[in-house]
């Protein structure tokens, strides 16, 4: 694998005296799709918010190259607004949508980083300010369109079903423009057909934008045939990662999954 | 309990669903309301009931009150619960739009209705001060339009951003006594001042943000709070710089190219100033209310978490509208002292910053009409009502309640931004 456009060294993240994560690796790879999976409070979500600014790690290194050339950043301790800017958005497992706002309002919220009018543009109006705001509106509508939701553009994100706002959520998180995209638990309160609709969806906005996908996933039917590669993280540290076959026939990984209760 | 609400609505009629009120029978309801009443006896009961007299040393006691208090809080009950049970049957259309919403977006859909009645409020606000040619009724007219402009400031802080601020009166105090030492030391006008007073606001907005911007809720709106009490504690205490309590007089009044003005024709003159100042502030705040930083400042009063991790710089963002709603208030302060001539910490007691909140909350927080609407009725009628002056607090605290509980978006809910976008036909598969 040439240069990983994110590159996670021994991580750890302490919450008083509990160790969510020790010591995690993780690499994801140039337009690679990479699922984290693991048993519930195993601290796949820590995971994403060490990596994501909302938490800042207790130790280890966060790297991101986001062109895959070979520049590197470090990004541990950097506010989340700062790591979506540097090209890293995502999903939020309890949806986080901002519910009394359009679906195409949310959908515009992420372009903020993306956009540069200031106040004086605001009050003016100049002819910059109105042909972003056209071009931010028709984005919006854009990407609402790629995820099916363009029938909902008008309506408050907390009217839209449960399904669908996973679904908008991913839209808002494109429109960040990132090279990296996070999903936490995608599928999640989805039925079976839904969940294939996403699975295909996912390899679309992969293919289309030529950006690297990382998803946390308890459906292994949708993991196992969609990732490149899989990680597997228990009680805090990665027991396992490779190709979906090598992940299925880990023993460590089948231990975990049917939770053989000897202490070690 | 919904259900049995609306069938008691339907099938008894109004009397048997005003004295069931919300419970499953009109017992139930009974009991409920003397329940509520005893508690209140009791409650009320030391200071309502027992007058001690500490001179002669005797102890009267007045069973009468006790009586009536019973009484008032047995029906008072009756009719909370009977408004509460009705809201609740009308819960399911709690976005409907009231009757003067649904006029005014009549008016403001119809072009030809709209230019009408924005030209005859024209003519009504630019007539005002000759038609009545009443130095009172003129004086009260720029009272409400310094609130205007203050509760559109606030509204950018509180009702845009989510920010609860309880000093605001900070920033209005900063603007008046700029204009009023800066007049009295250096004889800089009205006219100076106006944008000095605002930067200040804007400054001071920055100054006092910073700290205390990381607060949430609560927190923010304690510490606000105290911050507008600090300043009115230097203010007062500052005697060297600030006069202290006794204050400044003889502050200018606004000039005119020189011209000498009777104190009527001076009030008519900073009445259109005023006139002309809430039109800019309506005007920047409409557009900044439909810019990109004003679908952040809502974004962030939804959710800080997900708006940061969209990429919105929060600080940046509280601290923008924490700045540019303190820079109306340092404006209006300035025009506040030109207006009175006279400033003394007096004049910014928390009170006032609790009647600017009122006024956004009131009106309809987020919302610019709601906003000039607030501010019309809870400045202007307490003036016709001066015989119940004493009763200002109390009537504010009841109406603040009301409408928290019945019309949480308050008497003009915000309206909606429209977009236009082109709605693209390639391959729309529709979806399952
Ligand atoms: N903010 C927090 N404070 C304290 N403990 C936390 C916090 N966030 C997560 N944890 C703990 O970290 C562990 C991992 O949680 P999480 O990352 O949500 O698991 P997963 O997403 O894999 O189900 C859990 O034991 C959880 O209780
Ligand atoms: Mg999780």
């Amino acid at each position: 694998m040439n240069n990983p456009v994110l590159n996670v060294n021994a991580v750890s993240k302490d919450f008083g005296g509990i160790r969510a994560l020790d010591e995690a690796e993780l690499v994801v790879g140039d337009k690679e799709i990479v699922a984290l999976i693991g048993p519930n409070g195993a601290g796949k979500t820590t995971f994403f918010n060490c990596i994501t600014g909302i938490y800042t790690p207790t130790s280890g290194d966060v790297l991101i190259d986001p062109s895959a050339d070979g520049t590197v950043h470090r990004i541990n301790g950097k506010k989340p607004n700062v790591v979506t800017e540097l090209g890293m958005a995502r999903t939020f497992q309890n949806i986080r949508l901002f519910p009394s706002m359009t679906a195409l309002e949310n959908v515009m919220i992420g372009t903020h980083c993306r956009t540069k009018s200031s106040i004086w543009g605001a009050i003016s109006r100049n002819k910059a300010t109105r042909e972003e705001e056209q071009a931010v509106i028709q984005r919006a509508y854009e990407l609402l369109k790629l995820v099916n939701l363009e029938e909902f553009a008008d309506e408050l994100a907390s009217n839209i079903p449960y399904g669908k706002q996973r679904r908008l959520e991913i839209a808002r998180a494109l429109a960040t423009d990132p090279f990296l995209l996070l999903l936490d638990e995608p599928a999640a309160g989805m039925n079976p057909q839904e969940t294939l609709d996403l699975e295909k969806l996912i390899v679309d906005i992969r293919d289309q934008f030529n950006i690297s996908i990382m998803l946390i996933e308890h459906d292994m039917k949708m993991v196992m045939s969609m990732s490149d590669r899989i990680y597997v993280l228990d009680y805090g540290r990665m027991i396992a990662s490779g190709t979906p076959q090598e992940i299925a026939n880990n023993p460590a990984v089948i231990k975990a999954y049917l939770g053989e209760d000897d202490d070690d | 309990m919904n259900n049995q609400i609306n069938e008691n609505s339907q099938n008894q009629g109004f009397i048997s669903f005003f004295l069931s009120a919300g419970c499953a029978d009109s017992a139930t309801a009974l009991k409920k309301s003397c329940l509520v009443a005893l508690w209140f006896v009791f409650l009320t009961f030391p200071i309502m009931a027992v007058r001690v007299n500490t001179i002669e040393n005797t102890v009267t006691w007045r069973l009468m009150n006790m009586v009536n208090v019973a009484v008032a809080v047995f029906f008072g009950s009756y009719v909370w619960r009977w408004l509460l049970a009705r809201k609740e049957m009308s819960s399911a259309e709690t976005s409907k739009e009231t009757l003067i919403e649904s006029l005014l977006s009549k008016i403001l859909d119809d072009k030809i209705l709209k230019s009408v009645s924005f030209s005859l409020i024209a003519i009504m606000v630019v007539a005002f001060p000759f038609a009545l040619d009443n130095i009172y009724l003129t004086n009260i007219m720029i009272s409400c339009l310094i609130y205007i402009v203050l509760g559109l400031g606030l509204n950018i802080v509180v009702g845009l951003a989510g920010l609860l601020d309880l000093g605001f009166v900070a920033f209005y105090a900063i603007g008046a006594y700029a204009y009023a030492l800066l007049n009295m030391h250096f004889q800089l006008g009205f006219w100076t001042v106006l944008p000095l007073g605002a930067l200040l606001g804007a400054i001071t907005g920055l100054i006092l943000g910073f700290p205390v911007l990381r607060l949430r809720g609560d927190y923010l709106a304690i510490v606000t709070l105290g911050f507008g009490e600090i300043i009115r504690l230097v203010l007062q205490n500052w005697g060297t710089v600030t006069m202290g309590p006794s204050g400044i007089a003889n502050i200018a009044r606004p000039g005119f190219f020189g011209m000498d003005f009777s104190l009527q024709q001076n009030l008519i003159y900073l009445y259109y100033i005023m006139v002309f100042l809430v039109s800019i502030t309506i005007f920047f705040v409409n557009r900044l209310q439909n810019s990109r930083i004003g679908r952040a400042w809502l974004a962030l009063k939804e959710d800080e978490i997900a708006c940061q991790a969209m990429g919105v710089d929060k600080v940046k963002t509280k601290l923008l509208a924490f700045s540019l709603g303190a820079t109306w208030a340092g404006m209006a302060g300035v025009v506040f002292a030109a207006k009175t001539t006279f400033i003394n910490p007096d004049s910014f007691t928390f009170w006032e910053s609790a009647i600017i909140l009122s006024v956004v909350v009131i009106g309809g927080m987020g919302s610019i009409r709601g906003v000039i609407a607030g501010s019309i009725i809870l400045i202007l009628v307490p003036e016709y009502l001066r015989n119940f002056a004493e009763f200002r607090m109390l009537l504010f605290g009841a109406i603040m309640v009301l409408v928290m509980v019945f019309r949480p978006q308050g008497l003009i809910s915000a309206k909606r931004k429209i977009y236009h976008y082109k709605v693209s036909n390639t391959a729309s598969a529709g979806n399952e």
